[in-house]
């Protein structure tokens, strides 16, 4: 089976961020879609922490300790930026202000549930963030991620047994093997990574894939 | 009108055992690290603390619970690179964690200090986190009934402050500075440029009637 890199799998997501979107990457793989966004497209960064307009990385020796992204990692502002409290930024993403969010995720469900916050192992403290805003208020989500666990156990599932993070709200999933759209009858395949073939595909996943 | 603290000692003098403290910032960006460290100094133990993380590596947030002076935390996202000292105290069982969606964290601080009664958000419906809280459908939409959010102080950070109490801030130092200056009966903040002029009231973000003292700490973490 044929896997697309990392980089490879940013660069598949940036093709389809319109020119002209408001765009929120989750932390993690995420963060890298915004290196691959096509020559000519003016796409605006929203982070969490209060910045619309998320610029390059500063160079070495440039770093602002007060300008940080969602990652906790060095940003610079774009021109057109903005800053703003927490209240406006989550009025923004709750609001379905923002057009677009980019997530990490644990398991999506053939139903476009979503898990991405919590696992069932009770030693690691949760952590929820802005996940669950971002669910209920971006109009488009996009999950990115591995087809499967390291183990290889399925992560596209019909159903979720990690808890949930959004009831029915992934729009369309990424990954190294497939990218596929959630719509009523469950996952309906959009395109197999080069060399792949549905069978491939179908035996990684445990929930139908339909074609 | 004179709201400046001669030092970071006096700012926080009022806080006592027990109390619910708001600290403002975003990973290491907009933490009042002046104000706690004088928190420790002063002493207060069994703690809530309202935050969006539980700190990381030695300072800040990380230090209060080092030393054992957090009894509670309710905070959106504990876990972060060199949580260290929160993940001690969570394993340990020595402290209560309560976690709740960032957004829905800053509304509900946003609502103690504008004085709502609980709101109504899609916010984790039908998760864990809506567990033996109000719901309501309107419209085919489900929603949670959230409560607001007070707390006794606020430490809070930022970057120019006026005897007034007016603030404005640097960058995405702001974050949850701004909306938990409303939410506490008590906002203290820590200001990198104490100026005795007033700030130009165009430029002001928090005005200075949320702000019980301002001190200035010029250190930028």
């Amino acid at each position: 089976m044929n896997h697309l890199s990392d980089n490879a799998l940013a660069a598949r997501v940036a093709r389809d961020i319109p020119d002209g979107s408001y765009v929120n990457l989750g932390i993690g793989k995420p963060t890298h879609v915004s290196a691959h966004v096509p020559e000519g497209r003016e796409v605006i960064y929203h982070s969490e922490n209060g910045i619309l307009g998320v610029g390059p990385t500063p160079p070495d020796g440039q770093e602002d300790p007060e300008m940080i992204d969602a990652s906790k990692r060095f940003i610079t502002a774009a021109p057109g930026a903005s800053f703003f409290e927490h209240s406006d930024s989550f009025m923004m993403m709750r609001g379905g202000h923002l057009d677009i969010a980019v997530l990490g995720a644990y398991q999506v469900a053939e139903n476009g549930d979503l898990a991405n916050w919590a696992t069932l192992d009770q030693k690691f403290p949760p952590a929820v963030g802005g996940a669950m805003d971002l669910v209920v208020g971006v109009p488009t989500i996009f999950v990115m991620m591995r087809h499967t666990n390291r183990d290889g156990s399925p992560k596209l599932l019909r159903k979720c047994t990690y808890p949930l993070t959004g009831l029915g709200v992934v729009n369309r999933v990424y990954t190294d093997l497939a990218v596929l759209d959630v719509t009523k009858d469950g996952f309906q395949l959009v395109e197999l990574t080069e060399g792949n073939t549905v069978a491939d595909v179908q035996s990684a996943t445990e929930a139908t894939i339909h074609t | 009108m004179d709201k400046r603290c001669k030092d970071l000692a006096e700012a926080v003098d009022p806080i006592k055992d027990g109390a619910r403290i708001m600290i403002g910032g975003f990973g290491s960006s907009g933490i009042p690290f002046g104000l706690i460290d004088a928190l420790l100094e002063n002493g207060a133990r069994g703690l809530t603390i309202i935050a969006n993380n539980a700190g990381a590596g030695e300072t800040g947030i990380a230090k209060l619970l080092k030393e054992e002076r957090v009894a509670k935390v309710i905070c959106s996202y504990p876990r972060t690179p060199g949580s260290i000292w929160f993940e001690k105290r969570y394993e340990a069982d020595e402290i209560e964690l309560e976690i709740v969606p960032q957004g829905t964290l800053a509304e509900r601080i946003r609502a103690a200090g504008a004085g709502i009664g609980g709101f109504l958000t899609p916010t984790g419906y039908g998760t864990l986190l809506a567990e033996g809280k109000e719901t309501r459908v309107i419209d085919g939409r489900g929603f949670v009934m959230e409560q607001p959010l007070p707390a006794d102080f606020a430490l809070l950070r930022a970057e120019q402050g006026d005897p007034w109490g007016n603030l404005r801030y640097h960058g995405t130092a702001r974050n949850f500075n701004p909306i938990m200056a409303t939410g506490a009966r008590h906002s203290i903040a820590e200001v990198r440029h104490l100026s005795p002029a007033p700030l130009e009231p165009e430029h002001v973000v928090t005005p200075g009637i949320f702000i019980k003292s301002v001190v200035e700490y010029k250190v930028r973490p």
